[in-house]
């Protein structure tokens, strides 16, 4: 079937931000407040239509749906289409947009292009998450890093300057290099199609035969250097340690909304780009680093832990709290099965809505106090009975209360790597406790205790705004906490495809390497 | 016979017709108060000839028993070259009157370095080779110096010339081995001498030095010294010029050098030329960093960009020399947005260079300076501009053509340059108050070209404006 339904929820945003770029002039009220009246209406109804998506997808089929074809130039060819990985993340970024723009209500300077930065971020989000054709791919998943930029450079706090470069730098450094695998794997298979057409890149075999490069042999051929090229994108992206050190940076000076498109939907890209194109195309390369990246994620989740406890700043300890989170997402992609592969996307959505209701949860707070150091509060729950009922719900969200979607993720994600290797899943099962202490502490920190601050005397509760934002929020987080089938009904058919694919391919390879070694 | 030949070079003849009739029209007449209405007829000719090159040509017509051929590749140049000269001149007029430097000599003398420079691109024959290329050069060393009483402009007129001398020496040097050896200086006979199994010591050395001239006239690394003194101390629209129409003619030379002529010993000149792109990458990225004059930027940029070309013709393919056309085509296009933007850089009316002016500059003259976002991040090779496949296609040509390296070092130069660029654009966005800001001007003409640039550089992406299909015959004609 023929239509264009994904193109639409693509480029509306898009096409918006050029309404609003060519029509709308001057910067006095009324001119902003169109413009944040525009952005929230076009993301709402984004959102619906996205719905139309949701419903038009049939999750028993394993292929790709709804794809939207057209030929474009250099050969390649502009191609959108959803599976069962990545529909969830598309109906995740329309569904926190419009969050994210009643967000920034409060924005004062510049409001007009803020909305056209955030409504071409969004295209690009949702094209990343759609596009099935390589180069397109990294176009959306490149371009996002020039709205970002921005956003973080203009609307962001005292330090941003450094910070947006070392996020633009950061980031592109690590994609630079996909770019190269990406040339590589056109040469090689000779399309860029990333899946569902006659030849694609899902099915096509990269060599894994190894060799010698330079002197050192390289196990898995092929294979095992694009694997490197493409983790060191998505690694930077998601981000995982050694290389998370960005992230604290670009959340700390980002605005909030900025904050929650970041943790909420940016990172989700590394993920998606481990399940998309890591996993599926390069099985042997997968399979010959995932030790290496299991541990890794293990580090990620404990040491990160351990650095948010002795943090001062409210969102920096959000940001490595995230960092350990999506230390879990690794390790479950990683661990290969079944549970692994459905934790890590339940938590990649989870983790979607939870961190982008804390980094809002900060945000109340800074709105009024202008400061995020954590020694600035204490017994808010005093003033603000409504704020610490939210901020608990989530904060017990983040540590992964049984009730809360926080907690599937991470049960499935340990259950898949203690099949796989025990240790790894023994060291990360101590991040949830240090979770706790970490998220418990900040609470108490926040919230409790006595209002003795002087400065905190005149705070308000939340406004019905702001509560209205985080409404979706709370019945998303709870509602996936006590039927999280409903993420893995959608995610299981594609996912046993993917594992059996995975299985598949690592099977064959090892019988062609006792073949080769027979006829020796 | 030589009527046809004539018919070949129909529109060289008629070029250079125009230029010396304008100079003595003009010598004869009212002198300088001509200039301005010359710089209008030059454009609209070179125009009027891009399109009729462009649209009449086909196949492939050799002329002079060889020595000037009139193929798709040749044609694919010219337009290309005629129609930056032609909007440069036209950028040009506004800036050289205020500055009472339009002299009628200078569409001229822009007029007979375009003729020089179809010449380079169409010479089937070394001798035709320098001619093109001498033409070329001493029209431009003129024109740098066009501003006589600036001691900036004398010395970057003297220091191109004289090292534009020395370079022109060492291709005359590598021609004269290159004949001694070939026995020939026609293309085709040096092909079928090279074509011989081993290829000979002599020649050998012939071809590096001819290189290395033709490396000058890139300004590729290590002969890119004169390049950022030139850009710097030239009057600006000079230097919109020499960063455009010369850079595509001289690439184009440069092709038909290394594929007319040593078509069959790739592997001779492969690592020279992959060599020359490493190095010219790395450095423009590298000094770059440091500038605080944009015009001193511009230089170090285009050097950057000439050795991504040059990735393109190091893969020694035709997916390699396509490459390298379409990545000339998009970088003149930015650049003549880029210089268009320069040229608009005023205070108190005076032009200024200095980077750190443009400091909140969005705030000034929001839309322009979201144009000049456009093609920064489109110069740096950032998604989704136009810029990003020009970069991406020379990267595939590179591997394709066994120089995985070549473009893995290419991307991590990108990285570096990108760094300059984005200084830019923070300044732009990001900057702190100043009270010197630039003036509020009107943009007019200048503005046109820098939203005409920026917009294809986005929209292009569509489908390159059928760019891609001209560069793939062209390439296709000259490899083979």
């Amino acid at each position: 079937m023929e239509h264009h339904l994904l193109s639409i929820v693509t480029f509306m945003p898009a096409f918006a931000a050029a309404i609003l770029a060519i029509f709308l002039r001057g910067d006095d009220k009324a001119a902003s407040r169109n413009a944040k009246w525009l952005a929230l209406i076009t993301t709402t109804v984004t959102f619906l239509v996205s719905l139309f998506v949701f419903f038009e997808f049939d999750p028993a089929n394993t292929q790709f749906q709804l794809i939207d074809e057209a030929d474009w130039l250099l050969g390649l060819k502009y191609r959108l289409g959803v599976d069962g990985i990545s529909i969830l993340f598309v109906m995740l970024t329309t569904f926190m947009m419009p969050l994210v723009i009643a967000a920034s209500w409060n924005v004062e300077t510049r409001v007009k292009e803020y909305m056209i930065a955030f409504l071409i971020l969004e295209t690009l989000m949702l094209g990343v998450f759609m596009a099935l054709d390589l180069v397109l791919f990294y176009l959306f998943f490149e371009a996002g890093l020039i709205p970002m930029f921005l956003i973080i450079g203009i609307w962001g706090g005292a330090n941003r300057i450094y910070a947006s470069f070392k996020f633009f730098l950061y980031t592109f450094l690590g994609s630079v290099l996909m770019l190269v695998a990406m040339v590589a794997m056109f040469s090689e298979a000779g399309t860029t199609c990333i899946g569902g057409c006659e030849v694609s890149l899902l099915t096509h075999n990269f060599g894994s035969e190894s060799f010698d490069l330079l002197g050192i042999q390289i196990v898995g051929g092929m294979q095992t250097l694009m694997f490197i090229a493409f983790f060191a994108s998505f690694a930077v992206k998601l981000p995982m340690w050694p290389v998370h050190t960005w992230l604290p940076d670009a959340h700390v000076q980002a605005p909030t909304a900025g904050s929650v498109v970041l943790a909420a939907i940016l990172l989700k890209m590394g993920g998606y780009g481990f399940l998309r194109f890591s996993l599926p195309m390069f099985p042997v390369g997968a399979d010959v680093m995932a030790p290496l990246v299991l541990w890794m994620s293990a580090i990620a989740i404990v040491y990160t832990s351990l650095v948010a406890l002795v943090q001062e700043d409210m969102k920096k300890l959000i940001a490595y709290s995230s960092v350990a989170h999506m230390g879990f997402v690794t390790m479950g992609i990683f661990a290969a099965n079944q549970q692994g592969l459905d934790g890590a996307i339940f938590q990649m959505i989870s983790h979607g809505f939870i961190s982008g209701a804390l980094f809002l949860c900060v945000g109340v707070i800074y709105d009024r106090m202008h400061t995020r150091d954590i020694d600035a509060y204490g017994g808010l729950v005093n003033r603000m009975p409504v704020y610490a009922l939210i901020f608990m719900l989530f904060t017990m969200a983040n540590v992964g209360l049984p009730g809360t979607s926080g907690f599937v993720g991470e049960f499935l994600t340990l259950m898949a790597t203690f099949k796989v290797n025990t240790w790894v899943a023994t060291v990360a099962a101590s991040g949830v406790i240090l979770s706790a202490a970490y998220a418990l502490w900040l609470y108490r920190r926040v919230v409790m205790g006595d209002l003795i601050k002087e400065s905190l005397k005149a705070i308000t509760d939340m406004t019905p705004r702001e509560k209205w934002i985080f409404a979706p929020l709370i019945v998303m987080t709870l509602f996936l906490g006590v039927y999280p089938a409903a993420v893995l009904d959608i995610t299981g058919p594609a996912v046993a495809a993917l594992v059996d694919n995975y299985d598949g391919a690592l099977a064959a390879a090892e019988t062609a390497a006792q073949t080769a070694e027979a006829s020796n | 016979m030589i009527s046809a030949d004539l018919n070949i070079i129909l529109p060289e003849i008629i070029l250079s017709l125009f230029a010396m009739g304008a100079l003595l029209g003009a010598v004869y007449t009212s002198k300088d108060s001509l200039g301005g209405m010359l710089v209008w007829a030059t454009a609209i000719i070179m125009v009027l000839l891009a399109a009729w090159i462009g649209l009449a040509g086909e196949g492939t017509r050799i002329g002079f028993n060889g020595m000037f051929i009139e193929d798709a590749f040749a044609r694919f140049a010219k337009v290309t070259i005629l129609l930056s000269a032609a909007a440069v001149l036209v950028m040009s007029e506004g800036y050289m009157k205020e500055r009472g430097l339009l002299r009628f000599e200078y569409p001229v003398l822009v007029a007979l370095s375009a003729v020089g420079m179809m010449m380079m691109v169409s010479a089937g024959d070394l001798m035709a080779l320098y001619m093109g290329l001498e033409l070329q050069s001493l029209a431009l060393y003129v024109v740098a110096s066009l501003r006589r009483d600036s001691v900036k402009s004398t010395e970057a007129g003297l220091k191109y010339f004289v090292l534009g001398a020395l370079s022109s020496g060492l291709l005359l040097y590598g021609a004269s081995l290159v004949y001694g050896y070939a026995g020939t200086t026609l293309f085709s006979g040096i092909i079928t001498v090279a074509q011989e199994g081993e290829t000979s010591l002599g020649l050998l050395f012939g071809i590096v030095f001819l290189i290395s001239g033709m490396a000058f006239k890139v300004s590729a690394v290590p002969f890119h010294m004169w390049t950022p003194d030139v850009y710097e101390g030239s009057p600006t629209p000079v230097t919109a010029f020499f960063a455009t129409a010369p850079k595509v003619a001289a690439m184009g030379l440069f092709a038909r050098v290394l594929h007319d002529a040593f078509g069959d010993a790739v592997g001779d000149w492969q690592q020279i030329v992959a060599l020359l792109s490493v190095l010219s990458m790395f450095l423009g990225a590298i000094a770059a960093i440091g500038q605080t004059n944009i015009k001193r930027l511009m230089a170090y940029s285009s050097i950057a960009h000439m050795g991504y070309a040059l990735m393109g013709l190091a893969a020694g393919t035709v997916l390699g020399v396509q490459a390298m056309l379409v990545y000339m085509a998009i970088y003149v296009t930015m650049n003549i947005g880029t210089f268009a933007f320069i040229l608009l850089m005023r205070k108190d009316g005076q032009p200024v260079t200095d980077i750190a002016a443009l400091s909140l500059y969005s705030k000034l003259h929001p839309g322009r300076a979201l144009a000049l976002l456009v093609l920064l991040f489109s110069l740096a090779g950032v998604p989704p501009m136009l810029g990003f496949f020009g970069k991406f296609y020379v990267l595939r040509a590179a591997y394709d053509g066994g120089l995985a390296w070549l473009a893995v070092a290419g991307v991590i130069a990108s990285v570096i340059g990108a760094y300059y660029y984005l200084r830019i654009v923070f300044l732009m966005y990001f900057g702190e108050d100043r009270s010197d800001t630039l003036d509020r001007n009107a943009g007019g003409l200048l503005g046109g070209f820098l939203v005409a640039s920026a917009l294809i550089m986005v929209l292009g992406i569509i489908n390159m404006f059928g760019v891609e299909g001209a560069a793939a015959a062209a390439a296709a004609v000259l490899v083979n």
